[in-house]
């Protein structure tokens, strides 16, 4: 670095502008490929489909009607931040496993578990008024997640068992817990379908257009205030310390184990939010198809901002619009909606490889590793990394 | 005979459990053939996930391998079949799309795990993140590609058949079953237990074996005895992704004639829980992965045919949905149990960087 700062005055503008541009460059350029790649796929795509033209413009088209059916009209970038919402904080709570060096595959069943436990005090206190009934399903949904959240943190911490394998299989018991009670108890007993009652005052009250609800306020409170745990208080600096090296901090005086459990309990209590503002901001009732992408969605957000708190309001903003986007795209260009899935893997993707792509595109190098801390399955942290 | 079961089942909480074994007893056998099935993927999934850390790499992307295989082998099966000869051998059924379908599932899989080889080894990411983006990304392209062609909703090229044992040999009295469930099968349920018994052999009687497991437990020392450290860990990988196609071309190829989307179902997952249950050894995560299984089989038995009586009016008195989740809270509690005394390989998951000798 300090071979290349400039001599010149007025070189801490140029320094921050540096320093920006070596944390967004990479994740920059993998996002431009990907969609390179995902124009590809579309053309090659077309071939498959027979007894059509080919339409060497089709993927223009397609990102087109993606962008306008984010951002097109007020609607629509209403309708994106609704999709952006869960997503916040689903990448909040994948986000804040990495930086204790744990990997929550398991938001998409805190977040169904959130948004069971949310409906079901919910439609309870549904005639109560809003003010009693709001903050109850949302606290009830946290409960929720977090419970799911707790089961692997503590198995983790007592027995080792790994969080990626526990918490998956956690994923599928919560989809079975959820179509047990939403096709069994919470079902509205003269209702043919599998659906639950009306979450009534309990539900988000609206404040942007017609459906932007309150909860995209809340879940920007909850990176602010995430970002203060992790960066302004000792739990925090804990947090951080056991992700970075769990045997230091342990001889520094802190308790790994106590640290694995609490954190793995945060990370469901916030997937459990995404679920609530799903279900109270947005369905208001539970069926048995209830949101189904979150959960995984979270995690690439979470791996794009590589694990921070302010960068994730971007990404989940990128993925919420990519989501939000991709029923016009489907419409428009006949593009199946699971190009989004194809473009977030293939961001991804770029993005591991980033030794090799700054060594093409003469990227400057920081420290952009993705994932907060290196995860590895019951083994030691990993050795010492060379510079690249 | 009958009046003394009765008079056991009678009694309360110890008649239960009776009448549960006898549920057992009666329900194994028809039963059995549809364990070893259902085992097929799993212990399929946990040898890649044994060949893998064995060797130092971390592969959580079995997943992902297994869907993309799935996928592949069905599409494959249904663009050849039109083309190729179709005359089906009495053997398993086999015809000549149906072995190109099964080489490009197995195709891909080595394709898939070069790039989780590559990414963990040359560029030594982490390595749980890169399996992570090959699950993501394999569910998209699998998925997008999928609701394109489904559209059209194309023929199957078909899927491998079981052998039929003879009726003799099946309806042998006590043992017969057993005869079933080894033999009323197609070729790859069938040749897992053979891939198992030469994957321990391979590894622990071997000299390969010997040193794939010198570069899991300490590279450092097995490059010092001129192991190469970085080919082997590739080598394995790739051998790993062979049998991760294998278990994906059996979900579409054997088990069904069709591809659904997100068709493995958490399997990839439930083979590395009986990789870690089985305390990387072939044959204890075979035994593992018949466990899981097992529950697989009784929940689907339960919902289908329920035991009578006091046991039945219980077993249906709860949801259905529990009996399908049975056998993911069986794999949390039996890794929970189970971990403390399995131990993973000592450099598993950590990348290795050769000493710089330039």
């Amino acid at each position: 670095m300090t071979a290349e700062a400039p001599a010149a005055g007025g070189s801490r503008i140029g320094a921050l502008a540096r320093r920006f541009w070596s944390l967004v460059a990479l994740p920059l350029v993998s996002f431009v490929l990907a969609i390179i790649v995902g124009a590809i796929i579309i053309l090659a795509s077309e071939m498959l489909v027979p007894g059509q033209k080919f339409d060497p413009t089709l993927p223009i088209t397609a990102y087109k009607a993606l962008i306008v059916g984010a951002f097109g009209n007020e609607s629509a970038v209403v309708a994106t931040l609704v999709a952006t919402t869960p997503l916040l904080f689903g990448g909040l709570s994948v986000a804040l496993g990495f930086k204790a060096g744990l990997f929550n595959i398991g938001a998409q069943g805190q977040f169904l578990i959130g948004a069971l436990a949310s409906v079901f005090v919910g439609v309870i206190v549904s005639t109560q008024p809003p003010l009693i009934a709001i903050p109850l399903a949302v606290l009830a949904g946290i409960i929720g997640g977090a419970i799911w959240g707790f089961i692997p943190g503590i198995l983790k911490a007592v027995t080792g068992a790994h969080e990626v394998v526990t918490t998956i299989m956690l994923n599928y018991v919560a989809i079975g817990t959820v179509a047990a009670l939403v096709s069994g108890p919470l079902k509205i007993p003269t209702s043919v379908s599998p659906v639950t009652f009306d979450v009534g005052n309990a539900a988000f009250p609206i404040i942007i257009g017609k459906t932007g609800h309150i909860g995209i306020v809340l879940a920007l409170l909850f990176v602010a205030l995430l970002w203060w745990l992790l960066y302004r208080t000792t739990w925090g600096f804990e947090i951080r310390a056991v992700g970075a090296n769990s045997s230091a901090a342990r001889y520094a005086g802190m308790r790994p184990r106590v640290i694995t459990a609490l954190t793995m309990t945060a990370c469901g209590a916030l997937a459990g939010l995404a679920g609530v503002s799903v279900l109270l901001g947005v369905t208001h009732s539970m069926s048995s198809a209830f949101g189904t992408t979150v959960g995984f969605d979270s995690i690439s957000v979470a791996l794009l901002a590589r694990s921070d708190p302010v960068a994730i309001i971007f990404t989940a903003l990128l993925f919420g619009a990519m989501r939000s986007g991709s029923g016009l795209m489907q419409i428009q260009a006949s593009i199946p909606a699971e190009l989004v899935d194809v473009l977030q893997g293939t961001i991804l993707l770029f993005l591991v490889m980033g030794p090799v792509l700054r060594l093409i595109f003469r990227l400057r190098s920081a420290s952009t590793d993705i994932g907060g801390a290196r995860t590895s399955i019951g083994g030691a942290p990993a050795g010492p990394a060379g510079a690249p | 005979m009958d009046a003394a079961i009765n008079a056991i089942y009678a009694i309360p909480v110890l008649g239960l459990v009776a009448q549960f074994v006898g549920y057992l007893i009666a329900t194994i056998p028809p039963v059995a053939p549809i364990i070893l099935r259902q085992s097929t993927p799993l212990a399929l999934g946990a040898m890649c996930g044994v060949i893998c850390e064995r060797s130092g790499v971390v592969n959580i992307g079995i997943e992902g391998t297994m869907l993309a295989s799935a996928f592949t082998g069905w599409i494959v099966g249904v663009a050849v079949a039109p083309l190729l000869p179709a005359a089906a051998t009495p053997l398993f059924g086999i015809t000549l799309p149906l072995l190109v379908a099964l080489a490009a599932a197995i195709l891909v899989a080595l394709a898939i795990s070069f790039l989780h080889a590559w990414l963990s080894i040359a560029l030594r990411a982490d390595q749980i993140i890169s399996g992570t983006i090959i699950n993501i990304a394999a569910a998209g392209v699998t998925g997008y590609l999928n609701t394109l062609i489904a559209k059209q909703s194309p023929t199957s090229g078909g899927s491998f058949t079981q052998f039929n044992p003879p009726a003799e040999l099946t309806n042998l009295p006590g043992v017969g079953w057993l005869f079933a469930m080894f033999f009323d099968q197609g070729p790859i349920t069938m040749s897992v237990i053979i891939l198992v018994i030469g994957l321990q052999i391979w590894l622990f009687r071997s000299r390969w074996g010997l040193r794939a497991r010198a570069a899991g437990e300490h590279p450092k020392a097995a490059e010092t005895v001129g192991i190469d450290v970085m080919r082997l860990r590739y080598r394995n990988v790739m051998i790993g992704g062979l049998f991760a196609g294998l278990a994906g071309a059996y979900l579409s190829m054997e088990a069904t004639n069709s591809f659904q989307q997100n068709m493995t179902a958490g399997r990839g997952f439930i083979a590395l829980a009986a990789m870690i249950v089985g305390r990387w050894t072939p044959i204890g995560a075979f035994g593992a992965a018949l466990l899981f299984a097992s529950f697989q089989a009784l929940g689907q038995a339960i919902n289908f045919a329920p035991p009578s009586g006091q046991l039945g009016d219980i077993m249906t008195a709860v949801p259905a949905q529990f009996y399908d989740a049975l056998p993911y809270i069986v794999t949390i509690v039996v890794l929970a149990g189970v971990v403390g005394r399995s131990i993973a390989p000592a450099a598993d998951g950590q990348p290795y960087e050769r000493e710089s000798a330039t």
